[in-house]
């Protein structure tokens, strides 16, 4: 729950593509209800971009927070279900564009949306251990939804990625982190398919809300905290209602959610959610504040985090673009030009 | 040796798209136009002007493929290098070949074969002229490196497209009388201005065509070519220059130095300066190239360019005809071989096909964005 | 494929790395082992900012194949604020937004990727400068 060592956030970094497609464009094409959309718009990655680059740019966003030397990172960890490669790590171009290498351990994780929160949790373990002095955790994704399938709407991409160090040089110390695993195949896909499977109104109940519920309950059991402790809560946001639903089941009042709720303006970046979300409310929160953060993997699990914010935070925040600017750096595409960037027409 | 060296025989084979005719196809038919023209049907050595066989049709080696399908074996026989100025290069080569004393007769061929590929590997192809590493790389093709190039010219220099537009309608004026050329037709200045934009500023007749072509010349003393003839065509001064390869490398973005430094060359063996040249064959590849050329060896101060070419300066009767030929643009552009065309054509001009009564003449081949650039100045040996 | 000629310039690509030559200080992108100003072969790495401005740029409409999937884009003549001009694609903006003498930066984006079966080429490309607007 928490490594012998105190360890905490020392930089944090985010980033979402630039391009956006409305909901209602979605709707248009496939005949659906625009009234009966989930989310405005979400983001779509531009043709050049993909994990690779987007997990860059967040590793470099989270270095200009930090302020370290590349070289002392001992591990550069990328979560996602959308690797560019099949086989080939993800992580290892990573850490060669931000100087990491060659004396870091490098790995890609795969746990649907909870693949970048692992790497989190690891990084915690990994300095927390006095095995590595800091380490990168990265949660990227650039999703994507069957053509016409309810996940189209939201499936989108982004991320953010935290390095992890000794909690006096943290912006954020982390008081602790416990994950909360069960076999509950609510979404999937199977090698060589496009798209994923889901299974529709079983995400929710017995997936979503049963694990990120019962993990944020026993970390907080665990560190004898209640909801009212905290300034700011983010859960894993598959779309706008469920981290809301889930924050009122739990006890946490609504306004508390919203800094962190990025999901309407951007879509579920699954890997990426939570992450964004958190990086959102650092780029807000002040010294003192209390954090709590859940994320949710189909599959199914949740890791949750309580964090406390140093007076460290707000000198570091302003080196890199916050989540915000890049969710106001936009430029609206047709539906045609989403299938042209997400290679739907397949040639 | 301490003759001068002249041409005395020309091949300049039909430039187009030779569905039927392959590389060896068209250097064989030059070659032996030019021993015709020459009265010659032997030499000692043979320097062949290519580009890019091997991408375009697989083929390298074909010094010795020309030399053998010629019937000209044992000679030596190599490939001279230096991409759309492979030709001049060759020419330059040849040149040395006789003035050093080593060979009697030197035949240079210049020679492409660029249709056996479809567009966009001709495009990649080219781009193989550029740095590939750190230009080509990154998706620029030889047709953006130039229109960076122009972008850069008309914001320094405060010129404006249709200013440099006027180069293809001159180049296109002396078309109809080439027999030779690709385009037999004159072209408006609207057709150019109004064409598609290819690279923006550059439009699509702002650029050379792409082609099949080859060109032979045949190089020997001018003691011998008295022998033949009572007017050689005397080559009487040579330069080649290099730049940077890639254009952000270039201290000025809009001066061809190579073109600079290799017309000095040239102008100071001949013992003239750019007023006593009378006529030029510009490597007008691109438009922003020919007011690059112009300036750079001499003609025009830097940014002036297009003011002779404005003037009409640049057509028959003017004061410097350029392009007598077609030019790049309406002759064809067969890239390693547009040096040897350009030889020729002034060969032409300065024997007298009854259009100008020029006395000296130059030819500037470029390579690349202007990385390599060949100028060759020639004279009616009367 | 050709990996080993992409794979030994990556480093370079990945992060915008030239030389310095340690006699005269003149910096060079792409690497030089040879200086051009005072020709020393007393060469080190030097890792660029990623920051300068278009000094040149072009819209590309039919480049090589291996390019097509990113079309239209544009490139550029980037002057860096280290001094070395770089030729280099612009992403994230469109060609009517560009102009002379713009401040772009650098990014690390798919440059070319060979089919849906070979490897994947990454580089720099520049954009426009995202702001650091904070809530």
């Amino acid at each position: 729950m928490k490594p012998n060592k105190s360890v905490g956030i020392i930089g944090y970094g985010a980033y979402v593509p630039k391009y956006r497609i409305q909901n209602t464009e979605i709707a248009r094409v496939w005949g659906n209800d625009p009234n009966l959309v989930p989310i405005r718009e979400k983001s779509v990655p531009g043709a050049d971009e993909d994990s690779v680059t987007i997990a860059i740019e967040i590793a470099r966003n989270a270095l200009l927070r930090a302020g370290i030397d590349p070289k002392d990172l001992r591990a550069v960890w990328v979560g996602t279900e959308s690797k560019p490669y099949a086989v080939k790590p993800t992580s290892t171009i990573v850490a060669e564009a931000i100087a990491a290498t060659p004396f870091v351990n490098a790995a890609d994780w795969e746990f649907a949306c909870k693949a970048g929160s692992e790497t989190i949790q690891a990084c915690i373990a990994y300095v927390g251990s006095g095995m590595a002095k800091y380490a990168l955790g990265i949660g990227v994704d650039t999703a994507q939804g069957a053509p016409s399938d309810a996940l189209e709407y939201t499936a989108a991409a982004g991320g953010a990625g935290y390095i992890i160090g000794s909690a006096k040089e943290s912006l954020a110390v982390i008081e602790g982190s416990l994950s909360y695993v069960t076999d509950t195949p609510d979404f999937w896909r199977r090698q060589h398919e496009h798209y994923p499977k889901h299974g529709n109104r079983f995400t929710g109940e017995p997936s979503y809300f049963k694990h990120v519920v019962s993990s944020s309950k026993a970390l907080m059991e665990e560190l004898g905290t209640k909801p009212d402790d905290y300034n700011y809560v983010i859960f894993h946001q598959p779309n706008r209602k469920f981290p809301l639903e889930a924050a009122k089941m739990l006890g946490f009042l609504k306004e508390k959610v919203i800094d962190g709720l990025v999901s309407p303006y951007i879509g579920n970046t699954y890997a990426g959610s939570a992450l964004l979300g958190l990086a959102a409310v650092l780029d807000k929160a002040k010294a003192g504040d209390k954090i709590f953060c859940t994320s949710y993997g189909s599959g199914a699990g949740s890791d949750s985090f309580s964090l406390e914010v140093t007076d460290k935070l707000a000198d570091r925040k302003v080196k890199a673009p916050s989540v915000k600017s890049y969710i106001e750096r936009r430029e609206e595409i047709d539906y045609a030009r989403y299938a042209r960037y997400r290679k739907k027409i397949r040639m | 040796m301490d003759d001068n060296v002249a041409v005395i025989g020309v091949g300049l084979g039909k430039v187009g798209e030779h569905w039927e005719k392959s590389l060896r196809d068209l250097a064989i038919e030059s070659i032996w136009m030019a021993f015709e023209d020459s009265g010659i049907d032997k030499v000692d050595a043979l320097y062949v002007g290519n580009m890019s066989s091997g991408p375009f049709v697989e083929q390298e080696h074909i010094g010795a493929l020309i030399a053998d399908f010629a019937g000209l074996g044992p000679i030596p026989a190599v490939k001279v290098e230096a991409a759309c100025g492979s030709g001049g290069a060759a020419f330059i080569e040849g040149y040395m070949g006789v003035k050093s004393g080593m060979y009697d007769y030197v035949l240079v061929t210049g020679v492409e074969k660029m249709t056996d590929v479809l567009p966009s590997k001709t495009t990649s192809i080219l781009a193989n002229a550029s740095d590939r590493d750190y230009e080509a790389f990154h998706g620029v093709s030889f047709v953006a490196l130039n229109a960076l190039v122009m972008r850069r010219y008309m914001h320094e220099f405060k010129v404006k497209r249709e200013d440099l537009s006027i180069f293809p309608v001159i180049s296109h004026k002396n078309a109809p009388f080439s027999k030779h050329a690709m385009y037999r037709k004159e072209i408006s200045l609207e057709a150019v201005m109004n064409s598609p934009i290819i690279a923006d500023p550059l439009s699509l007749m702002d650029c050379a065509p792409i082609c099949d072509g080859a060109a032979s010349v045949i190089l020997c003393s001018e003691k011998k070519a008295r022998e033949f003839t009572d007017t050689p065509i005397i080559v009487s001064g040579v330069g080649l220059a290099t730049d940077t390869l890639g254009v952000h490398d270039r201290k000025h973005m809009t001066t061809l130095s190579a073109a600079v430094e290799a017309s000095k060359k040239a102008y100071k063996m001949a013992g003239v300066t750019p007023k006593d040249i009378n006529i030029a064959e510009i490597h007008d590849a691109f438009s922003i190239m020919s007011a690059l050329s112009i300036e750079d060896m001499g003609f025009a101060k830097k940014g002036q360019g297009t003011k002779m070419a404005l003037e009409g300066q640049h057509y028959i009767g003017g004061d410097l005809p350029i392009n007598l030929y077609g030019g790049l643009k309406a002759r064809g552009h067969p890239v390693g071989a547009t040096g040897v065309y350009q030889i020729g054509e002034l060969v032409y001009s300065l024997r007298g096909d009854g259009r100008v009564d020029a006395e000296r003449g130059l030819a500037e081949n470029i390579g690349g964005s202007g990385a390599t650039v060949s100028v060759c100045v020639l004279e009616r040996g009367d | 494929m050709d990996v080993p000629r992409h794979w030994r310039e990556q480093v370079r690509r990945y992060r915008l790395v030239g030389s310095k030559c340690k006699d005269c200080e003149k910096l060079s992108f792409p690497y030089r082992t040879v200086c051009p100003k005072c020709r020393s072969r007393n060469y080190e790495d030097y890792q660029l900012i990623g920051r300068g401005k278009i000094i040149s740029f072009t819209n590309i409409n039919s480049p090589p194949k291996e390019h097509k999937y990113n079309l239209p884009f544009a490139v550029a003549l980037i002057e860096l604020m280290e001094g070395p001009v770089i030729t280099a694609q612009i992403t994230d903006a469109r060609a009517e937004e560009l102009e002379i003498g713009m401040e772009v930066e650098m990014v690390t984006r798919k440059i070319m990727e060979y089919n849906d079966d070979g490897i994947i080429c990454y580089g720099y490309k520049f954009r426009p400068i995202v702001e650091y607007a904070h809530p």
